[in-house]
Formats: structure tokens, C-alpha cells, sequence
């Protein structure tokens, strides 16, 4: 096994770089793309609530790695077409393919989980908003989104965790990920224990970032900690008199 | 002995009788890959069909084995092997030095050599390695052809995929500049429309140091006595007739001369 690890160590430290800018990017740039969405999803009207609803139930109701084959494939049939357009460098890569594909997967899963939260504002504080005379987009600025994302923050954590899991598909697509790295070592030394230095890489991962979200977490809702101040006893007061 | 013992006595006799009767009819477990036409591959019916397969059945008819034949991915070939999931891999294998480590091979069944396939408007003609320096070159993962560009090709982008016909995918759709396969499967290919694209490049990598003595079959070492019988039927249907047959109706090419 300490073979396994000098020898391919840089190799898997690689792949885990790879690993990392792809989740990183990817859940980010769903991030950045969820809100809107998730505020479309919210709405009355339905033209704006059903195309939301329709990409939503398809990236949530099939398997990433289906989504990446007919990505990565799929595009591979319309070269022509996407050469003219100019977008053929970009989907040539295979690491664009597969951070689009898992950008559009978490958008999906971020926007439902945003939807919640907005849904789950107390509708007495909008109100009170309201009462004040805030406009709309100081009432989103400094109410509905401040208290939609304190609900919606360990969940949002879950998801990254998630994609970063799923994410080893990408190492079907060529993509040389973590697990992409794993499986050419394995296939080069035929050590089973590579396997296992890759899942306590992937470990080690969830473990840093959970910690820091904990800590985001902690700061985001640091109104609701708060310190106890011990007292002295009132027998020593009493004593005093 | 107690009266309540005979219904278990009589289990054990009946067990004993069934293991006879497997023993009697020896089964031995094939494992192939199914992605890797016109060797081996899935018939549109999802049933398992191919050069290998065919050469497979020959050889247990001649043994007077039933076969079974089991679809493993490329990647787990040889560890499924060694796990005892099948009893021989047979399945386009080169016989190298580094796998022979691992398994034991029986006598070759078809000569090996590797072709380099590029686009026919790339203008690449020259592959070696000067020339395809920064070229994006792609090869099936785990195989003769990727260890090949490994250590031949360091300058290149290498892409590893999990089965032939994937890169055969990308080759045609233009991700990849040239792939490296094997001679049949890629001459076979470009034949195809899928394959018009391409064409094959460069002269035939022989390097014994990359594509070994040969195509075998992949055997648990300690399956020695399996292995000689396996040699000895292979041996039979190359002289009686029957290798040349399968392989007329596959390939225009002899595969154990490559002419």
C-alpha cells in the first residue's frame, strides 16, 4: 500500500486538483444561476414557473452520467453545426463537457432547495417589510434572501458534497479526475489499495469542506448563539449586606 | 443411528449424486469483454458474438466442455480473473510481460500488431513521436496501445477510454487528432460509415516490447492442467480446419500470419 502511495502519488495528487477545480466551478456556477431560476420558480405565473419546473424534472430525473454521454457524445454528432457556430473549441474538451453537465445537474437541485427556502420565509417578517415601505429589492436584499439562504445553507452544503461524489463519472468522458487517475493506477498495478487511498482522498476532501461550511454555517446564524454570562451567587451577595 | 437423521442422510446423498453429475459435464467459464467488434461484441439481441466467442465454442466442443460465456469491462478483466469470476479470459489479449505477472497465457491465437488511425483530412502523415508532439492522441484504457503511447508518446495529450468503441466515437467526431488500435478491430472500423473518416497511418507497430508474442488466451496460474488442454484443442482446430473457417468469416486476413 506505502508502495502504491510513493510511487503514484503525484498522479492521484493530480487527479484530486482536477477533482476539485470541476466541484468548485461547477456548484458555483449553479449557485450563481439557481437564484434567478429560483425566483422564476416562485412566481404565479405559470409561463415563468413551467420551463423552470421542466429543466428542474430532467436534471433531476435522470442519471448524471446519462446527461454527460449525451452531452459529451451527443455534441459530437453536431461538430459541424457547432463549428459554425464557433462553440466546437469548447465542447472538444472534455473537462468543459463535463463542468457544464454538472453545473446544469446542481443548478437543478439548488434551485428546488432555494425554492423551499424562499417558500419558507416567514411571511410576518415580508410583511413587516412591507410596513416599513421597503422596495421590492431592498425587502429581497435585506429580508427574504438573508433568512431563504440561512435556511437553505446546510442543504446547499449537501449538494456540493454530493456533486463532488458524483463527480467521478466525469472519468468515463476521459476526464483524468481523481477517479480517472484511480483507475488508470489500477490498471497499471493491479493493486486493489488504490482504490482505497482514493476514497480516503475523496474523505479527506468532504471532511475540509464540511468543516468550513460548518463554519459559514455558524457565522450566518451567529444571532441565534449566544454566550451564557455566569453570575455570581447570590449568597455572596447576601454575605455582602 | 436416530430415525430423524434419514432425511438428512438421504440430502447428503442426494447432493453427492449432483456433484457427480456437474463434474460429469465440466463447465468452463469464459470471460470476455462484449464491446470490441468484430471479436467480441453484443448482437443486437444482447447475446455475446464474435471471433472470440466463435473460437471459444470451438475449442470447449473439442474439449467436450460446455461453455458459459461472462461480459466483464475491460478495466476488471484480469482482477475478475483472479477473483475467480470466470475460469478464462478471452478477449483480444496480448500476451505481455507485465500481464504475465499477474496470469498465465496459453499458446497465441492470433499475432498482434497495433496501427495508429487518423483523420483522412488532418494531413498527418508521419506518427512518430517528433510529430505528434502536442497532437491529443487516444487509446482504450488498460491496454497494450495506452502502456504503448505511455512511455513512445510523452509529449503527447493522451486520452484513455473505458472501451474501443468510445474512442472510435470521438476519433469521428474529431476530439482526438489519431488513436492507436488494434491492426483487425481498426481496419475493420474504417470500413465502416462510422469510420470513413479515418484512415490508418504510419507503418504496423510490431515492437514485440509493446504488443508481445501474441493474442492469447488469460488463465489463473495455478490452472496449468486447464491450460494444456486448452493448448492441445486450440492446437486441433488450427490443424483439422475449423480456426480458418471462423476466420474466413471475419477477416479476409489470416490472423495467426497476418497475410
Amino acid at each position: 500500500m506505502l508502495d502504491v502511495l510513493t510511487r503514484f502519488a503525484p498522479m492521484l495528487a493530480d487527479g484530486a486538483l482536477i477533482t476539485l477545480k470541476i466541484t468548485l466551478l461547477s456548484v458555483s456556477m449553479a449557485a450563481l444561476l439557481a437564484l434567478p431560476l429560483s425566483l422564476m420558480r416562485i412566481q404565479e405565473s405559470r409561463f415563468l414557473r413551467w420551463p423552470v419546473q421542466l429543466i428542474i424534472s430532467f436534471f433531476r430525473g435522470t442519471p448524471l452520467i446519462a446527461q454527460l454521454f449525451l452531452l459529451y457524445y451527443g455534441s459530437g454528432q453536431f461538430r459541424p453545426f457547432l463549428m459554425e457556430m464557433g462553440l466546437w473549441g469548447f465542447f472538444r474538451d472534455p473537462v468543459n463537457c463535463a463542468i457544464l453537465t454538472f453545473t446544469m445537474n446542481s443548478m437543478a437541485y439548488q434551485t428546488e432547495i432555494l425554492r423551499g427556502a424562499l417558500q419558507s420565509v416567514d411571511k410576518r417578517s415580508v410583511e413587516a417589510g412591507k410596513a416599513m415601505g421597503m422596495p421590492m429589492n431592498l425587502l429581497y436584499r435585506h429580508i427574504v434572501l438573508p433568512l431563504a439562504y440561512r435556511t437553505a445553507f446546510p442543504a446547499l452544503g449537501n449538494e456540493v458534497i454530493l456533486m463532488l461524489k458524483g463527480g467521478a463519472v466525469a472519468s468515463v468522458i476521459t476526464v483524468m479526475d481523481l477517479m480517472g487517475q484511480t483507475r488508470r493506477v489500477f490498471s497499471q498495478s493491479f493493486d486493489i489499495n488504490v482504490y482505497l487511498v482514493a476514497a480516503a482522498m475523496y474523505l479527506i476532501i468532504a471532511i475540509v469542506f464540511v468543516s468550513i461550511w460548518r463554519l459559514f454555517e455558524r457565522y450566518l446564524n451567529r444571532h441565534q448563539s449566544h454566550r451564557v454570562i455566569r453570575r455570581k451567587p447570590i449568597t455572596n451577595r447576601t454575605a455582602l449586606n | 443411528m436416530n430415525k430423524t437423521y434419514l432425511p438428512i442422510k438421504l440430502a447428503l446423498v442426494a447432493m453427492s449424486i449432483s456433484a457427480y453429475q456437474a463434474s460429469a459435464q465440466e463447465t468452463v467459464r469464459i470471460g470476455t469483454e462484449g464491446a470490441y467488434p468484430p471479436f467480441n461484441y453484443f448482437t443486437a439481441d444482447g447475446q455475446l458474438a464474435g471471433f472470440d466467442i466463435d473460437i471459444g465454442k470451438a475449442i470447449c466442443a473439442d474439449m467436450g466442455v460446455q461453455c458459459e460465456f461472462i461480459a466483464q469491462d475491460w478495466d476488471g478483466i484480469i482482477p475478475a480473473l483472479l477473483a475467480n469470476k470466470y475460469d478464462v479470459v478471452l478477449a483480444s489479449m496480448f500476451i505481455t510481460e507485465a500481464r504475465k505477472e499477474q496470469v498465465a497465457f496459453t499458446k497465441p491465437y492470433q499475432a498482434s500488431a497495433m496501427t495508429f488511425v487518423v483523420d483522412k483530412n488532418s494531413g498527418i502523415n508521419d506518427v512518430d513521436p517528433e510529430s505528434m508532439d502536442g497532437m491529443i492522441i487516444g487509446a482504450q484504457s488498460s491496454t497494450t496501445q495506452a502502456d504503448y503511447l505511455a512511455s513512445a508518446y510523452p509529449n503527447a495529450e493522451i486520452r484513455l477510454y473505458p472501451t474501443q468503441d468510445a474512442a472510435n466515437l470521438d476519433m469521428a467526431s474529431g476530439r482526438i487528432d489519431a488513436m492507436v488500435g488494434d491492426i483487425m478491430p481498426m481496419t475493420d472500423w474504417i470500413a465502416t460509415q462510422d469510420g470513413s473518416c479515418c484512415e490508418k497511418a504510419g507503418e504496423l507497430i510490431t515492437n514485440p516490447k509493446y504488443v508481445g508474442e501474441g493474442v492469447g488466451m488469460a488463465l489463473r496460474k495455478e490452472d496449468a492442467e486447464l491450460r494444456e488442454r486448452i493448448n492441445k484443442s486450440l492446437a486441433n482446430i488450427i490443424s483439422n480446419g475449423t480456426y480458418q473457417k471462423i476466420n474466413e468469416q471475419y477477416f479476409s486476413l489470416n490472423l495467426l500470419t497476418l497475410k
